[in-house]
């Protein structure tokens, strides 16, 4: 398998780093361009698997002018997300929901779970 | 007219409105009264459903509901009251009082020990920044489209354009993306992004949307429902080039153009304001120029981050609490905040001189992108603070802390110089 080359902007602080990263597959083999040891970790696991907290809504049952802001618990793949957004689209909950409520367990059999970021009475 | 007596009233309910309400009340004010136009307390962050909350504050990244949530849930705890759907029409300050109209109470006249203005900002609209072309439907403020979408499940479009890479138009072009809609590109006028670069990687080029620097939109086509635009590049004086002009099919535009305080009360009420900021002028106290009368948020100056945002307010509302028990420091001497090089602004403008010393955190931005820099304050030629900064950048809000102690003149100034 060749060696390929992605060109990585570090997110995790304001500073932005722009770093470079070698690998095959889904093996890293070299990393620069980093400043601190989060960069390199997030350069990893960009490399390889990215991952993305998705927020969005859900209907609520009887609720025609309002919708319920909803997150995942963590991370999910990448390459999910738009997958997950056509399970949360047919979604309706019904209420009283509290805050971080789960909505949909391990949606997409991804092992994240769908929870509420607001309680509704 | 109806009636209340209160130590501290705020106006609005957003994250700086509730945290006024809970310092004020940590400080021992103790009826401290909230009154919030809209049906619910939040404010903007109601809307703002995605994460990048609180990682200064509560050091994890929450959404903005989750973020707001934990200030609604400490007010109540404390006994903070609010009013909601209740409008403040003007504030009064020599007799100490604020008008409101309330759907509850009717017309209703506040007193109160001090007044906290918290009535953040609104977005720059197409008005304010001109651009020529028929006025068809499809256009909207990034803002007002994330309010329909995440509010009032109604999408906007499906075919976008947004013009601005302000963060709040990156976040709706990801949302729009995620709802189906074609982001067809985000155009910019400066040859750099405005908002954050996270926010262009998530946002941006995780979902392939193309970012134009250096361009603009000339024209808007379209009779009932727009049609598309046409964008050209622009020169080093930001004039479209018009032979290269392309036109670009659409059926909404999303206009990310900045923010501008509300501040109608403000003026109206004879506060001083600031002709950068658009802001009320405030001393580190978050004091306005009319003594009982304290303003935090966006209503002072546009902030990128609700973590600065609950800070300061939570300052206003300690000062504005201690205004109302007459225990404000009594002031020494005043001290004027001066803009140095490349510093388009500082927030408080005056620092109050008092017994002893004290830390002052002064909030500034930039005007142009610079590597490699000090950020030095100054009284005369002395140097009283500087710290190294590996980059600063207009839409980025930076800080350095001063020592009351050091102020030895009559003037402070803030630059940024290069570091060789
Ligand atoms: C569309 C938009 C999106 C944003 N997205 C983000 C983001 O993603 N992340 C971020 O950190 N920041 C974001 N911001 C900035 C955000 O505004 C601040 O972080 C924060 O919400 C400011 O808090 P605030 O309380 O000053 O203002 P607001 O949240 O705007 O609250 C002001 C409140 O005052 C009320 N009010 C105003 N006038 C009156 C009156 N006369 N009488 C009674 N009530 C009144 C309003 O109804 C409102 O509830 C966004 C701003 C806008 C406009
Ligand atoms: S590598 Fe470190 S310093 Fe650079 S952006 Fe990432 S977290 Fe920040």
């Amino acid at each position: 398998m060749s060696t390929i080359k992605k060109e990585i902007i570090c997110t995790v602080c304001p500073r932005g780093c722009h770093m470079e990263v070698e690998g095959q597959g889904d093996q890293v083999i070299s990393v620069t361009g980093y400043t601190c040891n989060r960069g390199l970790e997030y350069a990893n696991t960009e490399f390889a698997h990215p991952v993305r907290i998705l927020t969005t809504t859900v209907k609520m049952a009887g609720v025609s002018n309002d919708l319920l802001p909803v997150r995942s618990a963590s991370p999910l793949p990448k390459e999910k997300l738009f997958d997950c957004m056509e399970v949360i689209r047919q979604t309706e909950v019904k209420l009283p929901v509290a805050c971080h409520d789960v909505i949909i367990s391990n949606i997409c059999g991804t092992g994240v779970d769908i929870v509420a970021t607001k309680s509704v009475e | 007219m109806f009636e209340i007596n209160c130590d501290v009233v705020i106006i609005g309910g957003g994250p700086a409105g509730l945290a006024a309400a809970i310092g004020a009340k940590e400080e021992g004010a103790e009826k401290v009264l909230i009154i919030e136009r809209d049906n619910a307390l939040g404010g903007i962050l109601q809307q703002c459903i995605h994460p990048g909350f609180g990682l200064t504050r509560f050091k994890e990244e929450l959404t903005g509901p989750e973020f707001y949530g934990k200030f609604v849930d400490r007010a109540k705890e404390l006994g903070v009251e609010y009013m909601l759907n209740s409008m403040v029409l003007s504030v009064d300050h020599e007799n100490s009082q604020v008008i409101c109209v309330s759907s509850e109470k009717g017309m209703t006249c506040v007193h109160a020990g001090s007044i906290v203005l918290a009535m953040g900002c609104r977005e720059r609209t197409r008005a304010n920044i001109v651009t020529p072309g028929t006025r068809p439907a499809g256009l909207y403020t990034a803002g007002a489209a994330q309010r329909l979408v995440n509010r009032q499940n109604i999408m906007v479009g499906k075919k976008v354009v947004i013009l601005g890479s302000g963060d709040i138009g990156m976040i709706m072009a990801r949302r729009m993306s995620l709802e189906g809609a074609k982001v067809v590109c985000v155009v910019e006028l400066m040859s750099y992004l405005a908002g954050l670069t996270r926010n262009r990687v998530q946002c941006l080029d995780d979902f392939g949307i193309p970012l134009k620097l250096a361009h603009t939109i000339t024209r808007i086509e379209g009779n009932e429902r727009v049609t598309g635009v046409w964008v050209a590049p622009v020169d080093e004086n930001k004039v479209p080039i018009k032979e290269q002009e392309e036109f670009i099919e659409c059926d909404t535009v999303l206009f990310s153009v900045g923010l501008l305080p509300e501040n109608e009360l403000t003026r109206k009420a004879g506060i001083a304001i600031n002709p950068i900021t658009n802001g009320p002028e405030v001393n580190q106290y978050m004091q306005t120029s009319v003594p009982g009368v304290f303003a935090c948020g966006n209503v002072v100056h546009v902030n990128d981050l609700a973590d600065n945002v609950s800070e300061e307010s939570a300052r206003a509302g300690k000062y504005a609490a201690q205004y109302a028990m007459k225990k404000l420091p009594t002031s020494t001497g005043t001290v004027t905040c001066v803009t140095g090089r490349n510093v388009r602004y500082l927030c408080p403008q005056k620092i109050q001189k008092a017994e002893g010393s004290e830390k002052v955190s002064l909030y500034f931005r930039v005007l142009n992108p610079e590597l490699g820099v000090k950020l030095v304050a100054k009284c005369g030629d002395e140097i009283i603070a500087q710290k190294k900064a590996f980059r600063v950048n207009p839409g980025e809000m930076d800080h350095i802390a001063v020592d009351t102690a050091k102020l030895t003149t009559d003037a402070i100034t803030v630059e940024v110089v290069k570091e060789d």
